[in-house]
C-alpha cells in the first residue's frame, strides 16, 4: 500500500516531472540527429560540456540565462564537429560520436582542473528557482507537479511542442525528415543533404548540452565529475521507445523519470531497506534494455540512419 | 563536395597524412599544456621520456598495455564482424569477478591446474555477459551499441554489490574490495624481480590465435563476410545469427581475459577502480590499428605509452592528468579521418 501512496502523492510527481525535463532536452536533440540520418553518440559528452559550460558561465558572474546559451553554444560547436566528420566525410557514426564523447567529456574535466584547481568540494550556484505559475499550479497534484516547476522545465515541455510542429508542419522539417528517409529525393529537390544534416547534428547537440546544463542549473547546483552517468546513453535508448516520435518520447521520459524517482522512494521504505541500494541504481538501465526489447518489433526506424550520402554515387 | 576514390594511393598520402593526424595531436596537447603553466616545447620530450625513458617507465608501459591488447582485441574481432561492442568494460568485469570468486581459496589446486581453468571460466563468463545482447540483436533486431554500453552501468553496480557483499575481504576493514588471490592462483613474472607478469605473454599469445582465427578458419571468413556485406553473406549461405553469436562469445572471452590478467597477474585483488575504462580505451586501440589484431598489440603499445608518458608529463609540469584522454580522442578522430583521406580525395563541385 505504501507504494499506492507515493504514486498519488504530489512531490513524487513533483521530482519526476523534475528528472525527466534534462532527459527531455537530450532526447529531443538526439531525435533530431536520427532523423536527419545522424545516430549521435557524442551525446554523454556533449552533455557534461553543457553542464559545465552553464555552470562555469553562471559561476563566473553572467546571468542564468547567459549560461543555458554558452551551454547551447559549447554543445553546438561539438555537433558540428560531429557532423563535418560524419556528414561530408562520412566517417563511421559508432567511432565519431564514441569519440566526441571522449573528447568533450576530457576537454571539459581538463578545463574543470584548470580553472578550480584547488577545490574539493565543488562550489554552489545561485541555480533556477521553482517559478509557480498562477491559478494553474493551486490545483491538487497536478499543480506542484507541472506547474510548480522551474523555468528550464517548462521550456522542456514548449520545445517538444515546437519540434512537433517543425518536424511534421514545416518545410524544413519535411526536408530534415527526408533528409533521414530518403537523401537521394532530397538532393534531386537542389537541396543540399550535407547542409541539412549538419544543421541537425547541432542544433541536436545543442539541446544535448541544455539537457546537461539543467543537471547543474536547475538539479544539483553545483559541477561534478561523472554527474550525467549514462543519461546519454538512457536518452537513445529513449528515443527508440518513442519510435522516433517527440510526443511519445516525452511520454516515454517521463515514465522513465517516474520510475526513477518511485525507485528512490521505495529504497526509504523498510522493504527497501532489505535490498542492496545497488540494486535499485540498477533498475534505470535494466528499464531502458526492457523498453528496447519490447518496442524493437514496432520500430519505425529512419531508413537511411547511419548511411553515408556520398553525392553523384548510385 | 563529394569524395572520389583513389584507385592508387601513393606512399607519400598513405604515409603522410596519419603523420599530421599525430603531428596536431601531439601540437594541441603543447598548447593545451601551455594554457596550464607548462612549458609548450618541453611536453612531446616529457611524454616519451615519461614513457619509454627508463626500464621502470618501459615496464610500466608493458603493463598497462596488458589489458588494451584484450580489449582491443575483443573490440577488434567484434567490429570486424560489425558486432558493435562497446561493453568490453562489463565483460572485463565478469572476468575478474570469476577469477576473484574461484582464485581467492576456492579451488586449492596446483599452479599449473588452477590458472588455466579460471582463465576459461573467465571467459565462459565474459562470454556470456555478450552473449545476452547479441542475442537481443540477432533474435529482436535490438541495437547492440545501447545494450551493450548500459550494461556497463548494470554490470559494475553488480560488482559493487558484490564487493560489499559476498565478496568482501573480511579483513578489509570496511573498504569494497575482495580478499586476496592465493598464490597458485598469481601470473607469476616473466623475469623474476622485473614488474611484468604473464598476463602480458598471454596477451601476445591471444593477438596470434586471433591473427589465425580471422586468417586461416572458416568462421574468421564468414566473420569478415557477415562484416562487409551482410546480405550478401546471408545469401551466400553463411548462416549469419550464428557467426554472430560466434563472434560475441569470442570477443566477450577475450575482455574477460584483461579482467583475469589485471586481478591475477598486477593486483592480486578486485575493487572497483581495477579498470579506469579499459573496455572504452579498447575501441582507440582497436580503431588505431585498423581492426588488424598484430596492429592491435602495436596500438596497445602505443595507447598505453600516451597514458603513462602523459601521467609522467602531467606531474613533472603540472597540468591535469585528463590531457592523455584528449589526446587519445583527437589521435583516435584524426586518425580515421586521415586514413580515410588516403583512400578518397575531395572534388569540389
Amino acid at each position: 500500500m505504501e507504494i499506492f501512496d507515493i504514486l498519488i502523492s504530489a512531490s513524487f510527481w513533483t521530482a519526476a516531472i523534475r528528472i525527466a525535463s534534462p532527459l527531455i532536452f537530450a532526447t529531443m536533440g538526439e531525435l533530431i540527429c536520427e532523423r536527419a540520418g545522424v545516430l549521435n553518440l557524442g551525446i554523454e559528452g556533449i552533455m557534461v560540456v553543457g553542464a559545465f559550460a552553464g555552470w562555469m558561465t553562471v559561476y563566473s558572474g553572467y546571468g542564468l540565462w547567459t549560461g543555458v546559451g554558452v551551454a547551447m553554444l559549447s554543445g553546438m560547436f561539438f555537433g558540428l564537429l560531429h557532423g563535418t566528420l560524419t556528414v561530408p566525410f562520412g566517417l563511421s557514426q559508432h567511432v565519431v560520436g564514441l569519440g566526441i564523447t571522449l573528447l568533450a567529456t576530457s576537454l571539459t574535466y581538463f578545463s574543470y582542473r584548470l580553472a578550480l584547481p584547488e577545490v574539493t568540494s565543488p562550489p554552489k550556484i545561485e541555480a533556477f528557482q521553482p517559478l509557480p505559475i498562477p491559478v494553474l499550479s493551486e490545483i491538487p497534484v497536478i499543480g506542484p507537479a507541472l506547474f510548480t516547476q522551474t523555468p528550464l522545465t517548462y521550456l522542456a515541455f514548449v520545445l517538444v511542442l515546437v519540434v512537433s510542429l517543425v518536424l511534421y508542419r514545416t518545410p524544413v522539417g519535411l526536408a530534415l525528415r527526408a533528409a533521414g528517409e530518403n537523401p537521394s529525393a532530397v538532393d534531386a529537390q537542389g537541396l543540399s543533404v550535407s547542409g541539412i544534416r549538419i544543421g541537425a547534428v547541432m542544433v541536436g547537440s545543442g539541446l544535448m548540452a541544455v539537457g546537461g546544463a539543467f543537471l547543474t542549473m536547475s538539479a544539483f547546483n553545483s559541477f561534478f565529475f561523472e554527474m550525467v552517468n549514462g543519461r546519454g546513453w538512457i536518452c537513445i535508448a529513449l528515443v527508440v521507445f518513442g519510435a522516433w516520435r517527440p510526443s511519445k518520447a516525452l511520454l516515454g521520459a517521463i515514465l522513465f523519470a517516474a520510475f526513477d524517482a518511485l525507485q528512490i522512494r521505495i529504497q526509504q521504505t523498510p522493504l527497501g531497506a532489505n535490498v542492496p541500494y545497488q540494486v535499485f541504481l540498477m533498475m534505470p538501465y535494466l528499464l531502458s534494455i526492457l523498453a528496447l526489447v519490447v518496442m524493437s518489433r514496432r520500430a519505425e526506424v529512419p531508413a537511411a540512419l547511419m548511411v553515408a550520402f556520398n553525392k553523384g554515387e548510385r | 563536395m563529394r569524395l572520389e576514390p583513389i584507385a592508387n594511393p601513393t606512399v607519400t598520402r598513405t604515409l603522410s597524412l596519419p603523420l599530421l593526424a599525430l603531428t596536431v595531436t601531439v601540437f594541441v596537447a603543447s598548447f593545451l599544456a601551455m594554457l596550464a603553466g607548462a612549458n609548450p616545447f618541453s611536453v612531446l620530450g616529457l611524454i616519451i621520456d615519461g614513457a619509454v625513458g627508463s626500464k621502470f617507465a618501459a615496464l610500466e608501459t608493458l603493463n598497462r598495455a596488458t589489458p588494451l591488447i584484450f580489449t582491443g582485441l575483443a573490440v577488434a574481432v567484434a567490429f570486424r564482424a560489425r558486432l558493435w561492442n562497446i561493453g568490453a568494460e562489463a565483460q572485463l568485469y565478469a572476468g575478474a569477478v570469476i577469477t576473484v570468486l574461484l582464485g581467492t581459496g576456492a579451488l586449492a589446486w596446483p599452479s599449473g591446474l588452477l590458472l588455466p581453468t579460471i582463465a576459461i571460466c573467465a571467459m565462459f563468463a565474459g562470454a556470456l555477459v555478450l552473449l545476452l545482447p547479441a542475442y537481443l540483436k540477432t533474435r529482436f533486431g535490438v541495437d547492440e551499441v545501447v545494450t551493450t554500453l548500459l550494461f556497463n552501468f548494470v554490470v559494475l553496480l553488480l560488482v559493487s554489490m558484490l564487493l560489499e557483499g559476498v565478496l568482501k575481504d573480511p579483513m578489509g576493514m570496511g573498504w569494497p574490495k575482495s580478499a586476496r588471490l592465493i598464490p597458485e592462483a598469481r601470473l607469476p613474472r616473466i623475469v623474476e624481480g622485473l614488474r611484468l607478469h604473464w598476463g602480458f605473454g598471454l596477451a601476445i599469445v591471444s593477438a596470434a590465435v586471433v591473427w589465425m582465427i580471422q586468417t586461416r578458419t572458416t568462421l574468421g571468413y564468414e566473420m569478415r563476410a557477415v562484416g562487409l556485406n551482410q546480405k550478401a553473406a546471408q545469401f551466400a549461405g553463411i548462416p549469419v545469427n550464428a557467426v554472430l553469436i560466434k563472434t560475441a562469445l569470442l570477443s566477450g572471452g577475450l575482455a574477460a581475459l584483461a579482467g583475469f590478467s589485471e586481478v591475477a597477474g598486477l593486483k592480486g585483488n578486485l575493487t572497483l577502480d581495477l579498470s579506469p575504462g579499459f573496455g572504452y580505451t579498447g575501441i582507440i586501440v582497436a580503431m588505431l590499428a585498423f581492426l588488424n589484431p598484430i596492429g592491435v598489440v602495436v596500438s596497445a603499445l602505443f595507447v598505453a605509452g600516451i597514458f603513462v608518458g602523459a601521467d609522467s608529463m602531467s606531474r613533472a609540469a603540472g597540468v591535469p592528468t585528463y590531457i592523455a584522454d584528449i589526446m587519445l580522442a583527437m589521435a583516435l578522430l584524426l586518425m580515421v579521418l586521415a586514413i580515410m583521406l588516403t583512400r578518397f580525395r575531395i572534388v569540389r563541385e
